[in-house]
């Protein structure tokens, strides 16, 4: 508090910064609308390179500990993505890992299951759209006339925030709600926060906030959204339709299912749950209905084609694996950031 | 405050230390696990001298928690929680390391046995600084028990809790209790008469104080748990007001539809449509068969009315529900017999003369449909020779693969009877003889002096295609004689078909509604097949008799007279003991997706519609976790099992990846690209 009287105008100081993500937090923040205006009231933005100029070296030069709040989405791909997130984790007050992809890895973290050189392999040479007739690959290094070009080092293996550094608060969603931001920055506002470490919502699960009828569960088939017009009053789990909706965070008031279109389980798991895809598939795999091993396996062969795709679309770099296993690259292992085992809850 | 943790490794003889280095795995704890102050290896953990090892360091060197590595848990967590509460700590302080069954016993290595025993340590010692203290919870036990099923061992158990003055709900399916012995005509192997040692029994269940008989009933839901059951039972319409009846059988004398009695008889006999299946039955009061009786058919007739002097028949009487609160169930539903026409090769309901054993009980009883006069399915021909053909439908891998127990002996009985009653040969087609009870072998031995033929050898067909003269008219048995290695055919008048033992149609259904489980065949799960057969995982639900496998007459009543004993154990308690180790749902974590409505065997989980979450009934909770890892939501928690105890315990024992070879530098910072 101290500090934020010292700057001069008075206001506390507020950083955005993205890394591996897709955007769609920042345009998230702006979801929140005229109320953007109380926060501008509230902060001053130091750092947000999506919509404003900034440079690194001006947030080299605040003191540590002299940015209030740090918003940070994407999960960490890069060198220069973990030097940002270590440089904002000394510099800000409050991080928090804004956004599935900080929280979780999300969809970029997918990419886990592959390693750097097959996904350079896909994306430089495999595309149909790729025309690359040289094969150039982006190295960190380039020697041209003019001198050494650098780019980032692409890691083997995507890192959510917290993996890299401690982060302090977690803002689950893909992206969060507005309503859900909002309510953020009130409580930060206000100082009420919960205990550090803490995800920052609701403490149960969306079928909380769905409005659809719920009975014992008995599932002799699971059916791809393609597949059938669902009824709109019964659970959709009922229906056959793996919706996650049992495993995920409330939050976002249930809006898929509200649409008859099952939840895909953006805003993680619930309070105190460490696996997101382990919990679905228990919970999936205890109320198929039958008791012969082989037609369960037909029943999940035909119903799940994706079943990493299907239960950590959004884990999978966060979950306890973390990641699909390196071929030949060492012992497999993946290094444990000793200081950044703030877990949640 | 720092937890103290005793560590203390069991030699268990040379078992254990002859593999592991038992000395060197105590040091390493001692030196290198967070929080071990303690760190003993003693010969005998479970002696009183290793217990009191454990509660004198409680004492001496403050111990907030204990690992004892030892044998299984299922062996002795019991003893070590027992010390621990002897020294004063919550049992719940403690954790086994199976360091016996999962390393000496099955590692040969002495290095990697050793290895694997201090990892396994490093797991219960770092899962044990998470345990909490929990404190059992105690109910009350109702005094009344209710059984089901009256059969031998029902009555046998009935008898043993009312002998001891406790009030008992008798309750049988059929109209009579007696079950299966009472169809029989003797026993083996004494031959004396099954009526005559039956009957006395089930007059003794009528006029007990303390039994309250509800025939003709069934159980239709059973809720609550040990000590206090809830049972919701239908008493089926008997349209005969038990109150007037007095037994005196004037309208079964007088009801003039006759039909062919399938259930007492056997199909060997006839029934009245208003009946008693036996004379001895008990209850007295008759009963209506409505899909035989004349009145409910066609609406006019009403004899028995007409004729009863008491006006104790109520063609009007409905199914009647009742409800009763009991504080232990002993289920004694018993078998039934294997369906013989499964078999077609053997001729059963085609070829006239080959009879089931259950029919052949009811025609050697006296009291049967042909007086005990053994003749061939015309009802007048005195069979000249006749075949007994064992293990129909038992040791056989496309029906049941066990054994019946008892069609061996009640073969010989059989032979027994025809060479007494005829002058007939008789032929045992046999697999092998067993007759491993007291006095068996000895009759065994009888049979065979008294000129039974034994031929070994599993019966291929029955047929009546004669392919010689001497083989006309006659049913063939066709088999190999594995004791001669020839194949044969013997000719024969009658044949009698040992079919299984099976469960009961519906045995799965009863086992669902009390919360038992059934093994693969369909009988009924004792809690130890050693140490606890008439105990179930279900506490204050036993079982008795052939509905927890095949057993003859004495092993059935030796089962019910056990059951009765842990009844009055119980009662005389007069409390239980709930383990603590249960599941329990966080309401507000809960969102009510009902996964786990479905999932309890033991039906404790309720949907509370009205607050839109789901409620674990803690008494009926057996602590099995399906629910726990099923909650997709994390809202539910097994106590002594939860995440955080799991987690510690796995990184426990994967303590040698992450402390050595497993350990990183940290991670040089990158530099701006």
């Amino acid at each position: 508090m101290s500090e934020r009287e010292a700057s001069p105008s008075g206001k506390g100081k507020l950083a955005l910064y993205w890394a591996a993500s897709c955007g769609g937090c920042e345009i998230a923040v702006l979801g929140i609308d005229d109320k953007i205006l109380q926060v501008a009231e509230a902060f001053d933005i130091i750092f947000w390179p999506c919509v404003m100029d900034g440079k690194v070296r001006d947030v080299e030069k605040v003191p540590d500990k002299g940015i209030d709040l740090c918003l940070f989405n994407g999960g960490i791909r890069t060198s220069e993505q973990e030097y940002m997130a270590r440089l904002l984790r000394r510099k800000s007050k409050v991080l928090v890992a804004f956004g599935s992809c900080a929280h979780e890895g999300c969809i970029p973290g997918l990419a886990n299951l592959s390693s750097k050189e097959e996904i350079f392999q896909t994306a430089y040479h495999d595309t149909p759209s790729t025309d690359n007739p040289q094969g150039v690959e982006p190295q960190p290094e380039t020697k041209v006339p003019e001198g050494t070009l650098h780019l980032p080092v692409f890691y083997d293996t995507l890192k959510t925030l917290d993996q890299t550094v401690p982060v302090d608060y977690y803002l689950p969603g893909c992206p969060p709600e507005p309503e859900r931001i909002w309510d953020a920055l009130t409580a930060i506002l206000q100082g009420e926060l919960p205990p550090p470490g803490s995800v920052i919502g609701a403490t149960t699960t969306v079928c909380e906030e769905c409005q659809r009828t719920r009975h014992e569960k008995k599932i002799k088939e699971f059916k791809r959204t393609w597949q059938i017009i669902p009824d709109p009053d019964t659970c959709l789990l009922e229906q056959g339709l793996i919706c996650a909706g049992i495993a995920t965070r409330a939050g976002c008031g249930a809006l898929c299912p509200q649409v008859n279109s099952p939840c895909i389980g953006c805003y993680g798991p619930n309070e105190g749950v460490q696996d997101f895809g382990a919990c679905m598939m228990s919970a999936i795999a205890s109320v198929i209905d039958s008791d012969d091993p082989e037609e369960i396996e037909r029943i999940i062969e035909q119903g799940i084609p994706d079943p990493v795709g299907t239960f950590y679309r959004f884990s999978l770099a966060h979950s306890l694996l973390r990641r699909g296993r390196l071929k030949g690259s060492g012992n497999g292992r993946v290094p444990v950031v000793a200081d950044a085992a703030v877990e949640e809850g | 405050m720092a937890e103290r943790v005793g560590v203390y490794v069991c030699h268990c003889g040379s078992n254990i230390a002859g593999v592991v280095d038992v000395e060197a795995v105590a040091r390493w704890a001692e030196a290198n696990l967070e929080g071990v102050v303690v760190a003993r290896d003693y010969k005998f953990m479970c002696s009183s001298l290793g217990q009191e090892l454990v509660k004198e360091d409680i004492e001496k060197e403050g111990l907030t928690r204990v690992v004892v590595a030892a044998c299984s848990p299922h062996l002795h967590e019991k003893t070590f929680r027992r010390a621990c509460a002897a020294g004063g700590l919550n049992p719940y302080y403690f954790q086994m390391a199976s360091i016996r069954e999962q390393v000496s016993w099955v590692t040969e290595d002495r290095a990697q046995a050793t290895q694997k025993a201090k990892m396994l340590i490093a797991g219960a010692v770092q899962r044990v600084l998470h345990h909490q203290a929990l404190e059992p919870s105690q109910v009350p036990v109702n005094e009344h028990t209710m059984i089901v099923g009256a059969g031998i061992a029902g009555i046998q158990a009935a008898l043993e809790l009312a002998d001891a003055g406790h009030p008992v709900y008798l309750v049988e399916r059929e109209p009579s209790i007696g079950g299966h012995m009472a169809q029989f005509d003797k026993t083996f192997p004494t031959l004396d008469c099954a009526a005559c040692i039956l009957t006395p029994k089930m007059s003794d269940v009528d006029a007990h104080d303390n039994i309250k008989l509800l025939s003709y009933s069934e159980v239709e839901e059973v809720s609550g748990f040990i000590g206090n059951f809830h049972v919701r039972l239908r008493k089926k319409a008997r349209y005969v007001d038990e109150d007037t009846c007095t037994g005196c059988g004037i309208c079964i004398e007088k009801c003039p539809k006759k039909v062919v009695d399938e259930v007492f008889e056997a199909g060997l006999g006839y029934r009245k449509a208003i009946y008693r299946p036996f004379p001895q039955a008990v209850p007295k009061y008759p009963v209506i068969d409505t899909e035989s009786c004349i009145y409910f058919e066609r609406g006019t007739c009403k004899a028995c009315e007409k004729f009863c002097p008491t006006g104790a028949i109520d063609f009007e009487q409905q199914d009647s529900m009742m409800e009763l609160d009991v504080g232990n169930i002993v289920l004694a539903t018993g078998f039934r017999l294997f369906d013989c026409t499964r078999i077609p090769q053997y001729g059963y309901g085609r070829l006239a003369n080959v009879f089931t054993s259950l029919e052949f009980e009811r025609m050697g009883n006296a009291a049967g449909p042909t007086g005990g006069r053994i003749v061939l399915r015309d009802g007048v021909t005195e069979p000249k020779s006749v075949a007994i053909v064992h293990c129909v439908g038992s040791r056989d891998s496309r029906h049941h693969p066990y054994c019946s127990a008892v069609c061996c002996m009640a073969a010989l009985k059989f032979g027994h009877l025809v060479l007494e009653r005829t002058q007939a040969e008789v032929y045992s087609f046999y697999i092998d003889i067993r007759t491993p009870q007291k006095g068996y072998e000895e009759f065994y031995d009888r049979l065979q002096e008294e000129g039974m033929h034994f031929v070994r050898g599993r019966v291929a067909e029955i047929t009546d295609a004669a392919r010689s003269p001497g083989e006309e008219g006659k049913l063939i048995v066709q088999v190999e004689d594995t004791l001669i290695g020839r194949q044969r055919r013997v000719p024969v008048d009658m044949v009698i078909l040992m079919g299984a033992m099976e469960p009961r149609l519906d045995a799965k259904e009863v086992a669902v509604r009390f919360g038992i489980s059934c093994s693969m065949d369909g009988w009924f799960i004792e809690r130890h097949p050693k140490l606890d057969p008439v105990a179930t995982m279900t506490d204050g639900v036993f079982i008795a008799g052939t509905c927890q496998g095949p057993k003859d007459i004495p092993g059935s009543v030796a089962q019910g007279a056990a059951a009765a004993a842990r009844v009055q154990g119980m009662i005389s308690r007069g409390t239980v003991l709930i383990e603590p180790v249960v599941a329990s749902i966080d309401e507000s974590k809960c969102s009510g997706c009902r996964i786990c409505n479905d999932l309890c065997p033991f039906n404790a989980i309720d949907y509370l519609e009205q607050e839109g979450v789901s409620r674990i009934q803690t008494a009926l909770c057996k602590g099995c976790g399906t629910c726990v890892a099923a909650c997709p939501s994390g809202a539910i928690t097994g106590a002594h099992f939860n995440d955080e105890q799991i987690m510690a315990e796995i990184e426990g024992l994967l303590y040698d990846v992450l402390h050595t070879n497993g350990a990183q530098a940290p991670a040089e910072e990158p530099a701006p690209a």
